[in-house]
């Protein structure tokens, strides 16, 4: 943050790393020169406009990198203990995982009443995953982010104002917002298994307004389908935003808190991260137990 | 914040991890957390049957007990019977056989007097016919006078 006014501090912090498509003719401002591009271009951008002006063909290399690596990390775990596990007397790391195991296999079992060899694992990952994805947000705001500017300015030839780099990647909205629509997708696949490509339809087209006549039922379609799928939508919009927007809150705390008080942050950081603890795993719970109540909901009659 | 391809990327890992997990880390924990909670249903009644076994075998075992102490109170009832009556036997065997002895020195006695008795007779019978002589001059026949002498000697 050496030399940058408390604005750009926070600015140069909610920015992504991105990696993405810049299109011919692109006047780009990088490395402290201006530079037109004579062909499209895969490149990072070096500012938040250019990040903007990638469009959708972009990537935001750091949430994939940290959602990835904390994922894999995840996997490795739950192997291994996969690996060790036996009908006997489980040790330290087992009793570990098979209380995580036995606590999503609880909240499933009470929850999602059909037969699914997906949703146990689904809510397991979601879980663990989202709640990896939170951690991040407790390591000091800076210290990551540093390093890697330190690299970048040291070994590449980056500006330290171009070095975007945030690791919480539920504080990315992308990320939360793949996650519940991959939900979504999941709840349109267990509707039409359980009922039908037409009780699909039906679900969407004959509720919430019933009427046993048939031209009203025919007049009610519209009306039905436009809440149903509003409803349909609202779900994962929901779901996605509620993990981004308690993350992105707790973050820009972080932050504010770095802004104004330097090297003093801890002493507003610390309790906030003790708060936090309790934040970050509730909005893995929610997450996890909103996606098992969706999917329970898809495979139930009403 | 914008949208962009970060969510397809996403998407990706999100398949990923859970088709690993589906198949590598959630069937093999879950079987084995199924098989010890079988395990331990087990173990417990186990333990109810061998709770169970254990009091039949504590009352078997008293029974037993109990049988055998009536059999040894009867065996040494039994043992105390026989000693008396081997001990009465004794006593009477050792009884005749006393009297028997009795009897028997009593008869060896009698026949030892009368022997005595009988020689002494003799010698009577000896002393008074010498006596006799010696009174008459030796004029006693010997002969002649046997028989009186005889008759006077079984007097004695």
């Amino acid at each position: 943050m050496a030399g940058s006014s408390p604005g750009e501090y926070i600015k140069h912090h909610l920015g992504n790393l991105t990696y993405g498509e810049l299109p011919a003719g692109y006047v780009r401002e990088c490395h402290g020169h201006a530079e037109t591009l004579s062909e499209t271009t895969w490149t990072f951008a070096c500012n938040g406009t250019e990040a903007k002006d990638m469009g959708f063909m972009a990537f935001h290399v750091d949430s994939l990198a940290w959602s990835g690596g904390l994922g894999i990390i995840m996997c490795l775990l739950f192997w291994l203990g996969a690996r060790k596990a036996t009908a006997g007397v489980p040790t330290g790391f087992m009793n570990f995982i098979e209380t995580i195991i036995e606590f999503i296999d609880t909240q499933v079992r009470d929850s999602f009443h059909g037969k699914s060899k997906l949703v146990a694992p689904l809510s397991l990952v979601i879980f663990c995953w989202v709640f990896l994805m939170n951690l991040m947000d407790l390591i000091p705001v800076d210290f990551i982010p540093q390093t890697f500017t330190w690299i970048m300015t040291t070994f590449f030839g980056w500006t330290a104002h171009e070095a975007y780099f945030k690791i919480v990647p539920s504080t990315d909205p992308n990320i939360t917002l793949s996650m519940s629509f991959s939900v979504m997708l999941l709840v349109i696949f267990f509707t039409i298994k359980a009922k039908g490509v037409g009780g699909f339809i039906g679900t969407l087209a004959l509720h919430p307004f019933e009427a046993s006549n048939p031209v009203v039922k025919c007049l009610l379609i519209p009306v039905n389908l436009l809440l149903e799928t509003i409803g349909l939508l609202a779900k994962p919009v929901s779901l996605g935003l509620r993990l981004f927007g308690n993350m992105y809150a707790g973050e820009f705390v972080f932050i504010l808190l770095a802004a104004m008080m330097g090297t003093w942050q801890f002493i507003g950081a610390w309790p906030w991260a003790v708060f936090h603890i309790l934040v970050i795993t509730l909005q893995a719970f929610i997450f996890m137990v909103l996606t098992i109540v969706y999917l329970s909901m898809a495979v139930e009659d009403h | 914040m914008n949208i962009n391809m970060t969510i397809i990327g996403q998407a990706i890992w999100f398949a990923l991890f859970v088709f690993f997990c589906m198949k590598f880390v959630w069937p093999p924990i879950s079987r084995a957390l199924e098989e010890r909670k079988q395990k331990i249903a087990e173990g417990l009644s186990a333990a109810d049957r061998a709770e169970r076994d254990l009091e039949l075998a504590q009352e078997k075992a008293t029974a037993n007990l109990k049988e055998a102490k009536e059999k040894a109170a009867e065996i040494i009832d039994q043992a105390n019977r026989r000693a008396n009556q081997i001990v009465d036997e004794a006593k009477e065997a050792a009884r005749t056989e006393g009297e028997r002895l009795v009897a028997k020195a009593q008869s060896e006695i009698d026949q030892e007097v009368n022997q005595a008795r009988e020689q002494l007779r003799k010698e009577v019978a000896a002393l008074a016919l010498s006596g006799a002589e010696k009174v008459l001059g030796g004029e006693v026949n010997q002969d002649a006078h046997k028989q009186m002498l005889e008759q006077l000697a079984a007097e004695l």
